[in-house]
């Protein structure tokens, strides 16, 4: 039975162990382990997982988390986990291990405002069960015992649920600045302090009713943001953990262990496969390959390298397995400089003020003043104390910032939710408002314009039943020019030809026979100029060369973001040459062989002209340019440390979802401006009623919700527009 | 009016069985894969017997 969860917490260990038994051996001990497996798309590829998992000797349990694209497998010690990736991979399933969960602390805040929230909601249902009765009429001491029931639910709730709002304000008064907490503060408690008098004296006006849905609102507008921040980040983190995170160690005895990155050290030797990232820096001791550094250093072509060169920890390697000795690992290798600079540049970004708090530094003294100016206005006027508070006070609840605090989050969580299904992940909702005011897009070439990946030049050097045997071969191997065969020939509709008697030997190709005859992929036997695979089938041999191509749809993305107004260039750490032809095609402006610090440079200096630059890139060259650029975006095939420094993530081949984020961005924009407006206008017109002193609770009740349900309303618009702008853009592209 | 003194209560203690259900759910873990509960409804059972029973058990340890 599938059920979706159980609590194990409470069972005895015993227990637990007595399961085990049922599967495996009783005397090992269980362990947890974790992959992320990208490729599950549905509810058969739950099934297919779990239950291939659950059949292997040693697997105790598997459990799929489908958002986060993982699974967790409890399994015997002696079970590694390369055998797991290895059932999953004839399974079916690309995967790797996942590391300790980065999102956790992310995680435990969103539960934290559920919580709250889920309080808040609890104590507004059970308070305005009893205002309504007060509302209809109940008065002496049934009211006055209403009051009293209300007072103990609402004060313990406020309690609770009011700790984000009351942590937050107090922070920004330690630093002497204010927020939009600080008003909520201030109103939730006068509110509650003055609705407390109220109900000792058995006054007719309380307000517990207001204030603890007023916390609710809010909460729910907070919970909103938190969801798409979590959202997008376990979508992240389903595509990060693909670089080297960890190398395949040779212990003295021949046999390999797998050690984690920070484990690594000088002198240890490590076995590195094709298709696999370097771990840390080292020098080659046996074996010769071909290194891509693309991620590293931008440069697209890959390099041959041999015993006793020098390769870096964040480079791949695309040819045959070679084995490496350790000269530098962890915090001093050439991948630390660049971690630092990301630091520096990184730090600019944490000063960006959100939208919603500079719209309450105004709004939060004007209201305090309007308070103040009544209640001093109604004693001038000859009231008593008492009643000049309680109209100073039924401001400021009538003036909280109920619908301002869902005006932002609101249209941002539409506006990221439909993006999202365009694609583009979104970290946070002020990536959404730096992305609105860009107005320059810089561009990675390698891996950013273009894929990033080796693809075949030209198909057409194969026949039918070539391109056929090609994929059946190339499917069978992790190798980049298989992978990127195959996934070429699969996009042109070959369908894979029944093979017999498949292997592969590392360094050499694969072989298998076809209907009798051998057939072989393999590679060149003399060196060729850039990268190559021979298919042979019997004795024909056909060369497959190899290059980076561009996204499939840069021109059109290029357009789209010029006809917004944007300019547009590239900058690279690539040769001139390899620069120039790409910029050439696109008609864009270039600058070539920059260095991590150099773009990092460029960007400063466009942002101290007054510029809002977009930067897109990808490899981890691009690091402290991410950081420090205004927003930026990466794709899906980034290095873990570029989808980290980026605001957004896009995944799939095409460049199109920068373009709809700019787009998106503006809108959302818009619709935010225009809740606030209507924000101002429910203000404009409640208060005065408030200066007035004609705000009863039941008043202040109805216009809070009434102006939320407006703002939240008008952000749904937000779906419908994204909608339509996708489609107009992927119209407008189709007909370029 | 008496009924009141029976009645407020008991509203009020419904509302606080819904609540400790709520923060029951959430603490094992039942709204860490919204996607994946919606997905699991489509899977054919095909042996209930095993292993699939003790995938489904230990879930809410697995899932922390």
């Amino acid at each position: 039975m599938n059920a979706p969860a159980t609590d194990l917490h409470a069972r005895e260990p015993k227990q637990d162990a007595g399961d085990a038994a049922a599967v495996q051996t009783p005397a090992e001990t269980l362990v947890d382990s974790r992959f992320t497996v990208p490729g599950m798309r549905c509810a058969g590829c739950i099934a297919k997982v779990e239950r291939g998992l659950g059949a292997l000797p040693g697997v105790a349990a598997a459990r799929v988390n489908f958002s986060a694209k993982r699974v967790a497998v409890s399994h015997a010690q002696a079970l590694s986990d390369d055998d797991l990736i290895e059932a999953l991979r004839t399974l079916g399933f690309e995967a790797e291990r996942a590391g300790d969960n980065p999102l956790a602390r992310e995680d435990g805040e969103t539960r934290a405002l559920g919580r709250a929230l889920a309080v808040a909601g609890f104590g507004m249902m059970n308070v305005m069960l009893l205002s309504v009765s007060v509302w209809s009429g109940a008065d002496a001491v049934t009211r006055a015992m209403f009051h009293w029931i209300s007072a103990l639910i609402a004060v313990p709730v406020i309690a609770y649920a009011g700790r984000p709002f009351f942590a937050s304000a107090a922070m920004a008064l330690r630093y002497r600045r204010t927020n939009m907490d600080v008003p909520i503060t201030i109103g939730v408690l006068l509110a509650t302090g003055m609705s407390l008098y109220e109900t000792a004296t058995g006054g007719p006006h309380a307000y517990f009713d207001g204030v603890v849905m007023l916390l609710f609102f809010l909460l729910a507008g907070r919970m909103l943001d938190a969801m798409m921040r979590s959202r997008a980040r376990s979508g992240i983190a389903a595509l990060l953990g693909r670089m080297g995170k960890g190398a395949h160690v040779l212990n003295a005895d021949g046999t390999t262990r797998y050690v984690l990155a920070e484990g690594l050290a000088p002198g240890m030797v490590m076995l590195v496969a094709a298709g696999e990232s370097l771990a840390a820096d080292g020098v080659i001791v046996a074996g010769y390959t071909t290194i891509d550094s693309a991620m590293l250093t931008g440069e697209s072509d890959p390099r041959p390298v041999g015993e006793g060169d020098t390769i870096h920890a964040g480079m791949v390697n695309l040819g045959d397995p070679v084995r490496v000795k350790v000269t530098a690992a962890a915090r001093d290798t050439a991948l630390a400089d660049i971690a630092r600079l990301m630091d520096e540049a990184g730090q600019s970004r944490s000063r960006y003020v959100r939208i919603a708090d500079r719209a309450s530094r105004f709004y939060a003294p004007a209201v305090h003043s309007l308070a103040l100016l009544a209640f001093l206005g109604w004693l001038l006027a000859g009231a008593v104390l008492y009643k000049a508070l309680l109209i100073a006070v039924s401001v400021l609840i009538i003036t909280c910032p109920c619908a301002l605090g869902l005006a932002v989050p609101a249209a941002q969580v539409v506006a990221a939710g439909a993006l999202m299904r365009r694609g583009l992940l979104i970290k946070d909702g002020s990536a959404l408002e730096r992305l609105a005011e860009v107005d320059e897009v810089l561009f990675d070439k390698t891996g950013t314009l273009t894929l990033g990946e080796p693809r075949p030049l030209d198909l057409g050097v194969l026949d039918e039943e070539g391109a056929r045997i090609a994929l059946a071969l190339a499917q069978a191997s992790r190798h980049p020019l298989s992978r990127g065969l195959a996934s070429a020939l699969r996009e042109a509709g070959v369908v894979p030809a029944a093979l017999e008697g498949l292997r592969e030997e590392a360094g050499e190709g694969l072989q298998a026979r076809f209907e009798g005859t051998l057939v072989a992929l393999l590679r060149p036997e003399f060196e060729v100029g850039g990268l190559a695979v021979d298919l042979v089938v019997g004795a024909a041999r056909t060369r497959i060369t190899f290059a980076d191509p561009l996204r499939p749809d840069t021109r059109q993305t290029i357009a789209a973001l010029r006809e917004q107004g944007l300019a547009c260039s590239i900058v690279s750490g690539d040769r001139e040459a390899s620069v120039r032809q790409v910029a050439q095609a696109l008609g864009l402006f270039a600058t070539h062989s920059m260095k991590p610090a150099g773009k990092l440079a460029l960007l400063e200096r466009l942002k101290r002209a007054g510029h809002h630059p977009l930067m897109v890139g990808d490899g981890l060259n691009d690091g402290p340019a991410l950081a420090g650029a205004h927003v930026s975006i990466a794709p899906g095939g980034a290095s873990d440390v570029s989808q980290q420094a980026a605001d957004a993530v896009f995944v799939g081949a095409g460049l199109m979802p920068v373009a709809l984020a700019v787009r998106a961005a503006r809108r959302t924009m818009a619709v935010v401006r225009q809740n606030f407006a209507l924000a101002c206008l429910y203000n404009a017109l409640a208060v005065p009623l408030a200066l007035a002193g004609l705000v009863t609770p039941l008043i202040a009740a109805l216009a809070m919700s009434a102006s939320s349900l407006v703002v939240v309303g008008n952000s749904l618009r937000l779906a419908r527009c994204a909608g339509k702008a996708a489609r107009a853009g992927s119209a407008a592209g189709g007909g370029a | 009016m008496t009924i009141l003194g029976f009645l407020i209560p008991l509203a009020l203690l419904m509302g606080l069985c819904g609540l400790g259900a709520f923060f029951w759910a959430m603490k094992s873990g039942q709204f860490e894969d919204l996607d994946g509960a919606a997905n699991r409804i489509l899977i054919d059972e095909e042996n209930p017997a095993d292993p699939d029973a003790a995938t489904g058990k230990t879930a809410g340890r697995l899932q922390k």
